[in-house]
């Protein structure tokens, strides 16, 4: 569906994004996760054809970007504003004269629950009314494939669990969806396939629990830092990383690990277990976390 | 180029400017408010001073003499007898001494050529009638408050918005839907076009309304020099919005154009016998065209070949800066 080939994005003094390359496969949920700065939107944008990429090349159907993406894709940006002193419906009614084949009103008011706010200015709205609003809009012309650019940042919870089962009815209508986060349960909920980027590059690949299992067979004991000494081993194998006030063990053999903490009298009272995350996977694979 | 893109994107920017009441209040009512206060201004402190042209040779043994020593009286030596007889026409010169053919035009229904016709009664010049009726300040600054209002709404209303659009993602917005460069820019130009001819009549009647100014020539010619006019002033705007990402800069950018262009203009006082510099300085800005051809309309009644050159300089104005200001346009 959409080939990405050895993208450059080159500001004076910044390299923004530096020689990636992907394809991503029509009806997938492709996710683009990373840190702030990462270049996960710059990369998303050239996508898009709203930032001209410094070099290298992108794909649409076998096309360069063109009218006949303008109107098959539809976007969802981190950072927009409509008009101002339009209502709701009014900026639906504009957005739809811009293309060729928009769906209807009623259709697009049901599938992103707009009947509440219909009438209200779009100034008026809350984070989470607006990104209705503005999926609306991305979704407006019945695209092929939909770009959310951090569609759920700064929202509540609840705001947020209700995005997640938007984009779950859109990838039940077997549309390809591009999707930037920087949280990583959100790429895991969501996404059939994802690229980790740092620094602009490309530094994982692939299906999401695929990754964690090609890199990860243990689990993560944590532990509060006051319940251990300092400098702390364990016989077992296991590794022990401070993680500010938590102390995590990569474990391959729980039962075996816990069994050495209870023989050195390491108190348990907080101890939990998990299986490690996409976060982990990043911290392994750079060094540093996702959010810091 | 998409009608129907088109005009989606004047819907919503003609719905912006209608409801947005403060800027829409303000755009009527501020032109008013400096028409009645010039009115006002002019009408209750006028200077007492009688003006009088003299034409021909005035170092003359002839009795007039006397009168030429007369107190409280402004004589001015002119050169050009017509341009006089029409300045006594409407009120700006009392009475017009030809010395050298003993004769005299006054103004009928001017007060102070009827003072001044009683003193030069005993010389017994011929004595030439005139009926227009006077020009007041306000009559000539009507125009130009128009022209200036127009400015301000051409200059802000496209620059300003285009570069807010800009800034908050607007305009990234509309970029990823099928609106073409040409179709955003056109709708643009559209609204306030519209916008403008619709306020600046309010204004127009408003301002009549309640000062009653001269208007002799034709409406027509008046709503074509005010479209055009605003055309240039939408390509100033445009030019000014084509790049610039910051709104502080291009306020700066817009008042360092405006403020300049209105005091240079001619909107408030007449450059006649300014320093030659100043007065080709004027002519390269297009609010001068505007002014200068809505006054002739309004107050000498002039025709379309009399405004032909102004109208054409307007147009020259638009078609380079909308041509610059479309080929550097970007949307980010």
């Amino acid at each position: 569906m959409i080939e990405a080939q050895n993208l450059c994005k080159h500001y004076p003094g910044v390299k923004a994004v530096n020689g990636v390359s992907f394809h991503i496969p029509r009806g997938v949920c492709f996710g683009l996760l990373g840190p702030n700065g990462a270049g996960k939107t710059t990369t998303v944008e050239m996508l898009e054809g709203i930032i001209t990429p410094s070099s290298g090349k992108i794909l649409y159907k076998g096309e360069p970007l063109g009218q006949r993406f303008r109107n098959e894709a539809g976007i969802m940006f981190q950072h927009t504003a409509l008009q101002e002193f339009i209502q709701v419906d009014e900026a639906l009614r504009m957005f739809q004269r811009f293309y060729p084949n928009p769906r209807s009103l009623d259709d697009l008011v049901e599938a992103c629950a707009l009947e509440e706010f219909l009438t209200r200015d779009t100034r008026k709205l809350s984070g989470g009314q607006k990104q209705r609003l503005l999926l609306a809009i991305a979704l407006i012309n019945n695209p092929e494939v939909v770009f959310l650019d951090e569609p759920t940042t700064g929202l509540d919870p609840q705001s947020r669990r209700n995005l997640w089962g938007q984009v779950r009815r859109i990838k039940a209508e077997n549309k390809t969806l591009v999707l930037t986060t920087h949280y990583m349960e959100e790429a895991f909920e969501l996404c059939d396939e994802i690229i980790i980027m740092d620094h602009g590059l490309i530094i994982a690949q692939g299906n999401p629990k695929a990754l964690l299992a090609d890199h990860f067979d243990n689990s993560v004991i944590s532990l509060p830092r006051t319940a251990l000494p300092e400098n702390f081993t364990l016989d077992d194998g296991a590794s022990v990383h401070p993680q500010g006030d938590l102390v995590e063990i990569m474990s391959k053999d729980v039962d075996s690990t816990i069994r050495l903490l209870t023989a050195n009298q390491i108190p348990l009272k907080q101890l939990q277990v998990r299986s490690p995350t996409l976060e982990d996977l990043f911290l392994e694979l750079t060094g540093h976390h996702l959010r810091s | 180029m998409s009608i129907r893109r088109f005009l989606a994107a004047l819907q919503a920017r003609n719905l912006e400017f209608l409801r947005d009441r403060t800027a829409l209040g303000w755009n009527l009512i501020m032109p008013v408010l400096i028409v009645m206060g010039f009115a006002f201004a002019f009408t209750t402190g006028q200077e007492e001073l009688y003006k009088v042209g003299l034409y021909g040779e005035t170092d003359t043994e002839q009795p007039i003499q006397a009168f030429l020593q007369t107190r409280y009286v402004e004589f001015i030596e002119i050169d050009e007898l017509d341009k006089t007889i029409e300045k006594v026409d409407r009120h700006q010169i009392d009475l017009l001494l030809d010395l050298d053919n003993q004769r005299y035009w006054v103004n009928s229904t001017s007060p102070k050529g009827y003072l001044l016709e009683k003193v030069v009664a005993p010389y017994q010049f011929e004595r030439v009638a005139l009926s227009g009726s006077e020009i007041r300040y306000v009559d000539w600054v009507v125009p130009g408050v128009l022209g200036m209002n127009i400015m301000f709404s051409a200059l802000f209303g496209v620059g300003y918005v285009i570069v807010r659009y800009r800034k908050n993602g607007v305009l990234k917005r509309l970029r990823a839907t099928p609106l073409s460069a040409f179709e955003f820019i056109s709708a643009q130009i559209a609204s306030r076009l519209l916008m403008i001819v619709t306020v600046t009549t309010l204004v127009y009647l408003g301002t009549d309304l309640l000062v009653d100014f001269r208007m002799v020539g034709s409406y027509w010619l008046l709503l074509l020099i005010l479209i055009v006019g605003a055309l240039s002033m939408i390509s100033v705007g445009l030019l000014v919005a084509a790049r610039i990402t910051s709104e502080e800069a291009a306020n700066g950018l817009l008042n360092l154009i405006s403020w300049p262009m209105m005091l240079l203009s001619g909107v408030w006082f007449s450059l006649e016998g300014s320093h030659p510099l100043v007065q080709n300085l004027a002519l390269a800005l297009p609010l001068t065209h505007m002014v200068d051809a809505a006054r002739a309309v309004m107050i000498e009644g002039a025709g379309i070949k009399e405004v032909a050159a102004p109208l054409l300089s307007l147009c020259l104005f638009t078609l380079c800066f909308v041509t610059i200001g479309s080929k550097s346009f970007r949307w980010e």
